[in-house]
């Protein structure tokens, strides 16, 4: 299958304090790709460049082989309306309610009448089951609610590479694994491209078809492949033992 | 229904074919959300099947390119054919749109009713609960303030130190320009306003005893409080309120520190403290934007309009001034604390709680002012 998002030799860093470096990878259309990593070891800040948010220190991104950092910023967001991102804590902006929230986008950025963006809007939020919220706002839903509700104004302008940061934090395992249901059929439905930041294994072990590793201490990629290939086949002390959820070697012992 | 329109014809295109005990809903074109205008699928297409009990079935094979505007159709005509008690069949469409089907909701369900608007006397009656319970609130708070504020003079309290001395420079040294430019100005104004009439009866050494008599009574203390509420009683509700949002507050009380110790007492005792000598200092700044002024526009010597100056006004008048400053402070700082803490924990309740601190802090500061004017009046200063 062909490679829409392709990162080479990304060095990734905040002025001199440099947080990742050499990253290289492909993601393929229509799958789902899995940034991976222990705490603090710069998952969101590589996110970060991929939406344009942090631009990176050297190395070249592109999107379907446009060159995504080279050009002007309008190039960028233009760009940019082709991604839905769902940011950690579902980042829905506070003075407007869920319904508001997923037609701002539809309102700032195409030719629909109000009727077809109400249309819009529901169908978007009956997909992850916030309908009835539609007229709530923010402050009074919960913090899975949001989450979703986030999910519902990513796909607002039919995007067709969605970037999720920790989608599964902080939720309980049942409104996880509905998420990743949500996310394969959303994926399936759409023929959507995903890349994903997680530490949540189980929800990463189903849905994710390919990933990056990257470490902390060496600020580098260490393994590459799906988390389940990590899980069964890597050598890597470390990955093995994040992927398997046992303590560090050098941890155990004294 | 119009005839299917040519393979290579680019709008949605669809229409109904009524078969025995089914209907199928023939889909063309291409139906993309963002390019194309989706047409709405008419409410009561199904009328004339209505209680009999067959299929609704979807054909799709003439569609060219298709995103959530398509679905946002289907999803229409299968709720308008469970109105119409038809049995919905997604088995021919192709499984990314099934899958897209399954997530949806089959109804949509009716809006939440508006709770209807409170009656006038209901109004009336819970604004004057509210309020008499936001007077016991407060009351309550400045007790704790003042009790707190006890035990941390006898060294028992909690409060942190550094807290107080960030919050007092911040109130204070960082306050001096605009609190001397503004005292300035308004001094340099009044001497204008009192020279261009008095110097008519040829009193114009009577603008020293004006510009200092208005200064120390009113408008050092006045301004230099309305700009304190602006600059620091707003900065204090924004603090207190953002806190609230990231569970700041949550976890103080968790903890069991107690809220007026470590956040409110510092933000009052700042405020109360550097008042007073803010006050002093608008009060020498003002009466020499009024000398400016004189001695530029009248033929005042600088010694004559000093003495005009200092015999103008005793000690008493001082200390008026000196009290009210002080009552300000403590004012506005706990005012813009109560009103951090009360506010809600959402990015706009943090600008609302702001705006709410400005004006009830400037509207407080000149109605206490008011209540100074008239207590003194009776009282004789």
């Amino acid at each position: 299958m062909e490679t829409v998002l392709s990162v080479e030799d990304l060095t990734l860093a905040f002025g001199p304090k440099v947080i990742q470096q050499d990253i290289t990878f492909d993601v393929r259309r229509g799958s789902i790709f899995a940034v991976m990593g222990g705490s603090g070891c710069g998952k969101s800040t590589l996110l970060k460049s991929m939406i344009g948010l942090l631009r990176p220190k050297t190395g070249r991104y592109t999107v379907d082989g446009e060159d995504y950092w080279a050009g002007s910023d309008a190039h960028r967001t233009d760009l940019n309306h082709r991604f839905g991102v769902l940011f950690q804590s579902g980042a829905l902006w506070s003075s407007m309610t869920v319904g508001e929230n997923v037609a701002l986008p539809m309102q700032m950025f195409t030719e629909l009448d109000t009727d077809a963006i109400r249309r819009l809007v529901e169908l978007k939020l009956g997909f992850v089951g916030m309908l009835p919220a539609m007229d709530l706002y923010p402050s009074e839903i919960s913090g899975g609610m949001r989450k979703r509700a986030g999910l519902a104004r990513a796909l607002a302008l039919d995007p067709d590479i969605l970037f999720f940061d920790e989608p599964s934090a902080g939720l309980d395992p049942i409104t996880s694994a509905r998420l990743d249901d949500l996310i394969l059929n959303l994926r399936d439905g759409l023929g959507a491209t995903i890349v994903i930041v997680s530490h949540e294994l189980s929800s990463l072990f189903r849905i994710a078809d390919s990933g990056i590793f990257l470490d902390a201490k060496t600020k580098k990629p260490i393994a590459h492949g799906s988390p389940v290939d990590l899980r069964d086949h890597c050598e890597d002390p470390q990955v093995h033992a994040f992927m398997n959820r046992t303590r560090d070697e050098e941890e155990k012992s004294p | 229904m119009s005839p299917l329109p040519d393979a290579h014809v680019d709008i949605p295109h669809w229409e109904l074919q009524n078969n025995t005990g089914s209907v199928t809903v023939v889909l063309s074109g291409t139906w993309l959300a963002r390019t194309a205008d989706i047409p709405r699928f008419p409410d009561d297409s199904f009328l004339q099947r209505r209680g009999d009990s067959g299929t609704l079935e979807f054909n799709t094979q003439a569609v060219q390119s298709w995103d959530t505007g398509l679905i946002a159709f289907i999803w229409e005509v299968t709720r308008a054919a469970k109105d119409a008690g038809l049995h919905t069949s997604l088995e021919q469409l192709p499984a990314p749109m099934r899958k897209l089907m399954e997530l949806l909701p089959d109804t949509i369900a009716s809006p939440a009713p508006v709770a209807p608007r409170p009656k006038l006397l209901e109004t009336i009656g819970s604004g004057s609960i509210n309020g008499l319970a936001e007077i016991g609130t407060v009351t309550e708070l400045t007790v704790e303030v003042i009790k707190n504020g006890c035990l941390t003079l006898v060294g028992r309290g909690r409060m942190r130190g550094v807290d107080l001395l960030n919050d007092t420079v911040d109130a204070g040294p960082s306050a001096l320009l605009i609190v001397g430019v503004v005292n300035l100005l308004v001094g340099a104004i009044l001497a204008f306003v009192g020279a261009s009439q008095l110097q008519k009866f040829a009193a114009g050494i009577y603008v020293a005893a004006l510009v200092g008599i208005a200064t120390v009574r009113e408008m050092a203390a006045v301004m230099t409080a309305i700009i304190m509420a602006g600059r620091t009683g707003g900065a204090y509700a924004a603090r207190i309120s953002t806190m609230q949002g990231n569970e700041e507050i949550d976890a103080l009380r968790v903890f069991g520190i107690p809220v007026s110790t470590y956040l409110i007492l510092p933000s009052v005792l700042s405020l109360t403290i550097t008042m007073p000598f803010l006050y002093l200092y608008g009060c020498v700044i003002g009466m020499f934007g009024g000398f400016l002024v004189a001695t530029a526009m009248l033929d005042l010597t600088p010694a004559g309009y000093f003495h005009a100056t200092i015999s103008a006004f005793g000690v008493g008048q001082f200390l008026f001034g000196f009290v009210k400053s002080i009552v300000f402070g403590a004012f506005i700082g706990l005012t813009s604390c109560r009103i951090g803490l009360k506010a809600g924990r959402s990015a706009s309740d943090v600008g609302i709680a702001a705006t709410r601190a400005v004006v009830v802090g400037i509207v407080g500061v000149i109605l206490i002012d008011a209540i100074f004017a008239v207590v003194a009046n009776a009282v004789g200063i």
